[in-house]
């Protein structure tokens, strides 16, 4: 079983002050920490739980510059086995479809029976590169991917739908599933791990040697301005100490009824 | 005239919400009277969800065929593209729904289409179209436009428009064949299966203590279920606790887990992602613990506390063990 990963690295965005860029395009990031994308920690770990049941290879892929083969070598400590970056100067100039175009060259070239990508990544939520290469590749998929048996040279999915639901399906391979979060329990990597996968295959190669035409990649989606989320009524936040606060606390539940 | 196109999404045979909602906020851009709303409509034995919807559109496009009884985004593509190829719609809009998420890409790649996923709200300035996004778990908003386009797909988040009736339509329906000789890719539905099935429901609580990411490590829910028990209320949890396999799917709220319509919602280290905001719609009051005042949850809570959870957690428990004692 082959499996391609497609991965990213976004900035963790979670209890920080982001703030948006002078060209309002975009987010300033020189202070941010930047981690492997959320979603593609699990693609990676899935792949390489099913390289470890029916042997096969895994490769991560990542298009970006040189700080973004950090998600490669944590990828590579994880087990995969080779990685490949593509460089193309600026990223920020391409959409997604840019991006799947660009996978998508990327994987023919690559022996493959499945490729995985994350179902988001944490940064811009778009969800698309996936189900574009898929399209782009003429091959089978399935999105929000919570469990993968492969049976007779098949695959059995589980695709969470909403409510609660999940909806199995059997695919012919080769196909491109889009990892959700809790499909697994990706395993931890150690710094020294990471130190010992240096030795394995990291490639980077060129946009210009993939041969596809700039006019293919123009972005289709522009973003025209990003802002903070306008202001909101908000919640009234509870003053105070501790003590005053939990005295509040205890006023709201009382006067909602829920306290005996 | 042109057409907004709304692919109906329905299940088990009941209309989704989120089909009532794209077609609220086509309805309302048909306010503007060079549109109008067209329905679509793929499935079998679809009556039912016709009827529900056939005074919210213009004209409903209905292709009824056993080969349509599950979802499958490939057939849908295929059928979808004929569609649009025939009638031009300005926009077409899809469900930002596990399966909306699947079809519009391929969708927008087979027909040269401009796409922007999970639009919160739908804009024409000047003529342009703009669609308005959120980006780093909604702390950042976007306004997207497109390259030129014969046509442009979006796909809407639930719960941002209304389920209501807009406008005053009875709609014409058109039959179609099912238009596909061959299939090209092989995926065959199997089954549905639940997957947040157990014994406690926390869709029936009155009091929620609700444990998120910001707990930390497993350990630390102790703190969150003995500040429940001391309110005789219920734990439940966001996505994140259930992924790391700390407590069982049938406590999640949001799109995934539950709905859930307690008297009050108590969010501890929950940043207030849609997915979980989504579940909330019920809720009397919510009030929101977390350290970030930035969290988007402070956004819809109406009380909030923000400070350590790990400090004020144990003073709330004791509190109120206090006050049961006096």
């Amino acid at each position: 079983m082959d499996v391609v990963v497609c991965v990213k690295r976004v900035p963790l965005t979670e209890e920080v002050d982001l703030v948006v860029d002078e060209q309002k395009k975009g987010i300033k990031k020189d202070q941010l920490a930047f981690v492997l994308n959320d979603w593609d920690n699990y693609a990676i770990e899935e792949a390489i739980l099913l390289k470890e049941k029916h042997g096969g290879t895994v490769t991560a892929v990542t298009v970006g510059n040189e700080d973004d083969e950090e998600v490669l070598r944590r990828s590579l400590a994880m087990g995969a086995d080779r990685a490949i970056r593509i460089e193309v100067g600026d990223v920020s100039r391409f959409d997604s479809f840019g991006i799947s175009k660009i996978l998508s060259r990327v994987a023919k070239d690559l022996p493959f029976d499945l490729i995985f990508t994350g179902v988001l990544a944490d940064d811009d939520y778009y969800g698309m590169v996936g189900m574009m290469m898929a399209e782009q590749l003429h091959i089978n998929h399935a999105n929000m991917v919570t469990a993968i048996e492969i049976e007779d040279g098949k695959a059995r999915t589980t695709s969470e739908l909403e409510g609660g639901l999940g909806e199995v399906s059997r695919i012919e391979l080769p196909a491109l599933l889009a990892i959700q979060t809790g499909i697994n329990e990706p395993r931890y990597v150690s710094i020294l791990g990471i130190r010992k996968a240096a030795k394995k295959e990291l490639k980077v190669m060129d946009l210009s040697d993939l041969g596809i035409p700039d006019e293919e990649l123009s972005p289709r989606t522009i973003i025209d301005e990003v802002y903070l989320p306008p202001e909101t009524e908000g919640a009234q936040i509870l003053a105070g100490d501790a003590d005053k606060i939990a005295s509040d606390f205890l006023e709201i539940l009382t006067k909602k009824g829920v306290m005996e | 005239m042109s057409e907004l196109f709304v692919i109906v999404e329905h299940r088990l045979g009941e209309t989704r919400d989120i089909t009532f909602e794209m077609l609220w906020k086509a309805g309302e851009l048909a306010q503007e009277p060079s549109y109008s709303v067209t329905a679509v409509l793929l499935g079998h034995e679809v009556n039912p969800v016709v009827e529900s919807i056939s005074d919210r559109a213009d004209k409903i496009i209905i292709c009824d065929d056993e080969r349509l009884k599950n979802f499958n985004a490939d057939i849908y593509k295929e059928i979808i593209a004929g569609l649009i190829e025939e009638s031009k719609p300005t926009l077409t809009l899809i469900g930002n729904t596990s399966w909306g998420m699947e079809l519009a890409p391929c969708l927008a790649v087979k027909a040269g289409f401009p796409l922007a996923t999970d639009c919160i709200d739908i804009m024409f300035k000047d003529d342009k179209l703009i669609a308005q996004r959120q980006m780093y778990s909604g702390k950042i908003f976007s306004n997207v436009s497109f390259s030129s386009s014969a046509g442009y797909l979006l796909t809407i988040r639930s719960g941002v428009f209304p389920k209501d009736r807009i406008g005053d339509r009875q709609a014409q329906i058109v039959q179609k064949d099912f238009p596909l000789k061959d299939m090209a890719l092989k995926k065959d539905f199997i089954e549905f299966v639940e997957t947040a099935a157990g014994d406690v429901d926390i869709s029936q609580a009155e009091l929620l203590v609700s444990v998120g990411r910001g707990i930390g490590e497993e350990e630390n829910i102790s703190l969150v279920k003995e500040l429940a028990e001391a309110l005789n209320g219920v734990v439940s949890c966001s996505r994140p606790i259930v992924d790391k396999n700390w407590l069982p799917k049938y406590l999640q709220v949001g799109t995934s887990g539950k709905s859930v319509s307690p008297k009050v919602y108590i969010a501890v280290g929950i940043s207030g992602a849609f997915q979980h905001m989504a579940g909330l719609g019920g809720a009397g009051t919510i009030i929101a613990i977390n350290k970030d005042p930035k969290a988007p949850i402070f956004r819809t809570a109406h009380y909030g506390i923000v400070d350590d959870l790990f400090k004020i957690i144990p003073v709330l428990k004791d509190k109120v063990l206090e006050t049961k004692k006096g």
